[in-house]
């Protein structure tokens, strides 16, 4: 086959990091094949979600302005769920939504389609409706890609097919998933007025919220959350698959149940489910990212690479992703020899400050995976302030023997102790 | 509209698929369903596929939302075949 049939890369997968890639690659000159599984980019993929603007900045300064993205984030709450009860802490910034906003809600079917249309306008080839088979190899190098019959070559292979990455798999970059490192995702797109959603969370016109709910889960690992869209709210839970299994919970009911909790219900009333989706998310941080990101031939990145951060407030993944799609784009303008691509693309993520984020919330996930953080501490939170706020005309016992009373039937302070040194550990 | 609880069915419903009737990208070797004791696919598949019908795992690929999780919780390697479905199969979120 002559040169000319060649490509100087293939990316595996039109998401967020895959697009981000092509897009780089095809602007400064590169000749790009973007292949996706799925009839139109975006069409396979999930989020929470929110996209943190700066990602976007990274490819294209301004690019977020024409992005079909939904509400700029200027609220970020937490709400731990009782009974009958929740307790929601609202911090909003004003901040957050000047100039280039922090923060977006976004949904990944729109997002994901417009986001390949860029690269593909900057001269990348995209190509949907193609599920790649395998890889291709020679001399211990990846060199191409073989789908159905067809077989195409390229200088690089990208793999960015997600979570699952089975190209990862077969490059024996990666094993299949153990269960304890990826959390199970549920959501709801529920429609809404624009102007509901605004008056229910106190929004001006364009503002979001972006919400995490803890106590919801039934007991199970895990959590919830809830962001404003423009005329939709996608509400969902991510739970830990092993522990759901552990505990015979079905992740469908414990959906179910947390939209008519009491006090989720209000926020979604009158609305519309128009869609149910599914999707598997990396929840170990950098304990779930593999220790090798390239081989010859062939780098990972986003989700493939197990590139996600949650720090219980804060959860990126598409931003990442994106960084990550740049960093090998840059790593492939830089050499000309593809030996070296993969050791640049190590130090692009240093240099664009992926690989030290990752790092240094490594340990969060054991906050998270301590079950009183989901069981005991928001039915805690919730009864001390049913003491704060209770009253029902008999004489009231002590405000300090109370709470303690509430402690005490929580948790003993053994346990609030190493928890305690548990969380300032991770942290 | 009002919101309340739905149903599997009733969920799926709203999505669009289009089912590979010639190729399942999921398969079963039920004769090691049969003996697997835990069953984690009844309780973890986000679209309740996996259904326990006179002692039997019944599995519906056709709702398939993707998500990999069935997979993961196997152990017994009940689930012989897990493959995306080929190229433009399978579901398509419009929202995602």
């Amino acid at each position: 086959m002559s040169d000319e049939e060649k490509f100087d890369a293939i990316i595996i997968g039109a998401g967020p990091a895959g697009a981000a890639c092509a897009y780089v690659l095809a602007k400064n000159g590169k000749s790009v094949l973007l292949v996706e599984r799925g009839t139109s980019a975006g069409s396979k993929n999930v989020t929470g979600g929110r996209l943190y603007t700066y990602a976007l900045e990274l490819v294209e300064p301004g690019l977020y302005q024409e992005a079909p993205l939904e509400r700029k984030v200027v609220r970020e709450q937490i709400m731990m769920l009782g009974n009958s009860s929740a307790m929601t802490m609202d911090y909003v910034d004003y901040d957050f939504g000047k100039e280039v906003p922090q923060s977006y809600s976004v949904l990944r079917a729109p997002f994901d389609e417009w986001f390949a249309a860029q690269a593909e306008a900057q001269g990348a080839m995209l190509a949907p409706g193609i599920l790649v088979d395998e890889l291709l190899e020679a001399d211990g190098k990846i060199v191409g890609i073989k789908a159905g019959d067809d077989e195409i070559y390229a200088t690089v292979v990208i793999a960015a097919d997600g979570v699952n990455s089975f190209i990862a798999q077969k490059a024996g970059l990666r094993k299949d998933i153990d269960a304890h490192s990826v959390g199970v995702g549920a959501k709801e797109i529920i429609e809404l007025p624009e102007q509901v959603i605004e008056d229910r969370f106190n929004l001006n016109g364009g503002e979001g919220a972006a919400r995490v709910l803890v106590g919801c889960s039934g007991g199970v690992l895990g959590g919830g959350f809830l962001y404003t869209n423009k005329s939709s709210i996608s509400l969902g839970v991510v739970l830990n698959p092993e522990d759901l299994a552990d505990q015979g919970k079905s992740i469908h009911e414990i959906m179910q149940e947390l939209k008519m909790h009491p006090a989720i219900y209000p926020l979604i009333k009158d609305g519309t489910t128009v869609e149910y989706g599914a999707h598997l998310v990396p929840e170990t941080g950098y304990h779930a990212m593999p220790k090798d990101l390239y081989r010859d031939g062939l780098i990972m990145v986003g989700d493939a690479a197990g590139m996600v951060v949650n720090t219980g407030t804060i959860i990126r993944g598409i931003d990442l992703a994106i960084v990550s799609g740049v960093a090998a784009a840059q790593a492939i303008l830089k050499n000309e020899n593809v030996s070296n691509v993969g050791p640049a693309y190590v130090k692009e993520l240093e240099d664009l400050d992926l690989t030290p984020t990752m790092k240094l919330y490594a340990n969060f996930h054991e906050l998270m995976s301590n079950r009183r953080m989901v069981t005991v501490y928001p039915k805690m939170a919730n009864e001390m302030m049913k003491v704060l706020f209770a009253v029902d005309g008999k004489l009231p016992e002590r405000m300090d023997k109370a709470m303690l009373k509430v402690l005490k039937k929580h948790v003993t302070f053994g346990q609030l102790l190493a928890d305690g040194w548990r969380g300032f550990k991770a942290v | 509209m009002t919101v309340k609880k739905l149903s599997p069915d009733e969920l799926l419903g709203l999505n669009k698929f289009a089912v590979d009737e010639e190729e399942p990208h999921i398969v079963l070797d039920k004769a090691i369903c049969a003996n697997c004791k835990e069953k984690p696919c009844l309780v973890v598949c986000p679209a309740v596929l996996y259904t326990l019908k006179d002692g039997e795992v019944n599995f519906d690929y056709a709702g398939c939302l993707e998500c990999g999780t069935c997979r993961i919780v196997c152990k017994t390697k009940g689930i012989s075949k897990w493959a995306y479905p080929r190229g433009t199969m399978g579901v398509t979120f419009r929202y995602g």
